[in-house]
């Protein structure tokens, strides 16, 4: 026999439903601004993907360069991150807790302010300030400490340090046991990394909104754009190509930490 | 020994990126903020000028409600959550951890939808009594804004820390008499305080520095990063800017560095 749940059970269920309701429920109606002919009608003046249609020929330029960015943002995050972490784990504590302090600045820094210092010191660069490579170096600022700490997560949790004194002792040098041992234990936390990097650069705007020009726009200074000019249901059609690029990255975020918090 | 060397040798390029990158342009903004008609004293005058000491005021007053609201919420959520096992809950929790890396600008038009000119609150509130509370537009839609961007990471913070809890204390506490609500305040906030230190450190410095939600919502909320923005782009009171923009940087580590120093590390993204 089931017991019957408890009041506190009841009430405290209704309220969890009641933060999911608000925090789900403007999402649908974006989505349903953006397909709905006259959003001030409502769902009655019909369905049209005309919207997303005019977002696509006037802003799908800043959709591939967000792609452009974060998968740049991805390689240099990668190539600069993942040794980073492992010299980290190799390190004094007192050395990686100093270090992680200042990697991870840029994002307990306001946005905002990173940007206005990049602008102050190299703006003057032009060919660098117009061109895309300078909101990459902002999203590389603002990401890196993220894929830093996810492998140096892994590289604490497994113990490398003993599968490497293994593979020294059967002769393997640095390299070979940098390659064939460190990377394949810590492809977990790379992963996880790998991810949040790409969608929060994919996302970035602090920063953007002030880095980039009328010819390198990002997806959501499109957004920020369209949400200020251009008609409700044209903001919400933009929003809805948004989401169906960001949500797939979050659910399979949700799944990798699956394992962590069930 | 040689391994030493390839060790220090891989240090170097993030190294130099980070200095390149970072460390240098902050050093050259903080010395450009004092490089303005009134010299060093512009790092004084967020305190000094009636405006900006105005728009802190209302900066720091978001960023506390914001925190102690994002926590209540995510607290009593996420340790419903942790300590309840009923059908629908992976999904519910799902839901309610899925806008967790949107950006700070579409927070901002889902504060529109909700509460904006069109938005549901105002359509329901029209229909039901035949006026249309709107208030996405105000210091209130951005503290709407800002919790509804910390409830996802806060509910994940508080979720794990509460898994981790003795899940025999809060049963030894109910076998002495304890009632439910002492539960609460003798053993759950004890055992999630340091979770919930850091969690809400996050939410505050968060709230501190962001910026596109309240671009946004836009018109007229005078919050520092929006005063930044103007003095830089309408003002073009460069050194200004900076001297604000070096003082709500340094407010924003404060926070964040006072919450890890109570508890693990978390690392915080500001939409």
């Amino acid at each position: 026999m089931k017991a019957r749940p408890s009041l506190a059970f009841v009430v405290q269920l209704a309220f969890t439903l009641a933060v999911c309701v608000f925090l789900v429920v403007p999402i649908v109606l974006s989505v349903a601004a953006g397909l709905t002919v006259n959003v001030f009608v409502g769902l009655d003046s019909g369905l049209t993907l005309r919207w997303v249609a005019e977002v696509w020929s006037g802003y799908r330029d800043t959709i591939f360069l967000s792609l452009g960015i974060a998968t740049a943002c991805l390689a240099i995050t990668l190539l600069l991150g993942i040794p980073l972490a492992y010299a980290l784990s190799r390190s004094s504590s007192t050395f990686a807790r100093f270090a992680e302090e200042l990697l991870v600045l840029p994002v307990a820094v306001p946005g905002l302010a990173t940007a206005l210092a990049l602008i102050v010191t190299y703006g003057s660069l032009r060919g660098f300030r117009t061109s895309w490579t300078f909101i990459l170096v902002g999203h590389v600022l603002f990401t890196l400490p993220f894929m830093v700490r996810s492998v140096l997560a892994v590289l604490g949790a497994v113990n490398v340090a003993t599968l490497e004194e293994g593979a020294a002792s059967l002769g393997a040098g640095f390299w070979r046991r940098f390659v064939d041992v460190v990377l394949p234990s810590c492809r977990g936390g790379i992963l996880a990394g790998a991810l949040m990097v790409y969608t929060l650069s994919v996302g970035e705007f602090n920063m953007t909104w002030l880095l980039h020009t009328p010819l390198t726009k990002t997806l959501p200074v499109g957004l920020a754009d369209a949400y200020a000019s251009l008609r409700l249901e044209v903001g919400s059609a933009y929003t809805l190509l948004f989401l169906l690029m960001i949500v797939p990255l979050l659910v399979a975020m949700q799944r990798l930490g699956g394992a962590r918090v069930r | 020994m040689r391994d030493r060397g390839w060790t220090r040798a891989l240090l170097v390029p993030g190294a130099l990126f980070f200095i390149a990158f970072f460390l240098l342009p902050m050093a050259r903004l903080a010395v450009i903020g004092a490089s303005g008609r009134d010299g060093l004293a512009a790092y004084a005058a967020i305190v000094t000028d009636a405006t900006y000491r105005s728009a802190l005021v209302a900066t720091l007053a978001v960023a506390a409600a914001t925190t102690a609201i994002t926590l209540v919420v995510s607290g009593v959520a996420g340790v419903f959550l942790q300590r309840n096992r009923f059908r629908g809950r992976s999904l519910l929790l799902a839901l309610l951890t899925l806008p967790l890396a949107f950006p700070g600008v579409v927070v901002g038009f889902l504060v529109i939808m909700l509460a904006g000119r069109q938005g549901l609150i105002g359509t329901i509130t029209n229909l039901a009594f035949g006026h249309r509370v709107v208030f996405a537009y105000s210091l209130t839609g951005l503290l709407t804004g800002y919790v509804y961007f910390s409830i996802p990471r806060t509910i994940l913070t508080l979720v794990a820390a509460a898994e981790k809890l003795d899940p025999r204390l809060p049963e030894a506490a109910r076998s002495l008499g304890a009632s439910g609500w002492r539960i609460v305040v003798d053993v759950l906030i004890p055992g999630l305080k340091p979770a919930l230190l850091s969690a809400g450190a996050i939410c505050f410095a968060t709230a501190v520095g962001a910026f596109g939600t309240a671009f946004t919502l836009a018109t007229r909320i005078d919050v520092l990063p929006m005063v930044i923005y103007t003095e830089f782009t309408l003002s073009a009171n460069i050194a200004a800017a900076a001297a604000l923009s070096f003082v709500l940087g340094a407010v924003a580590w404060a926070v964040l560095a006072a919450g890890r120093s109570f508890a693990g590390s978390t690392v915080a993204a500001a939409g």
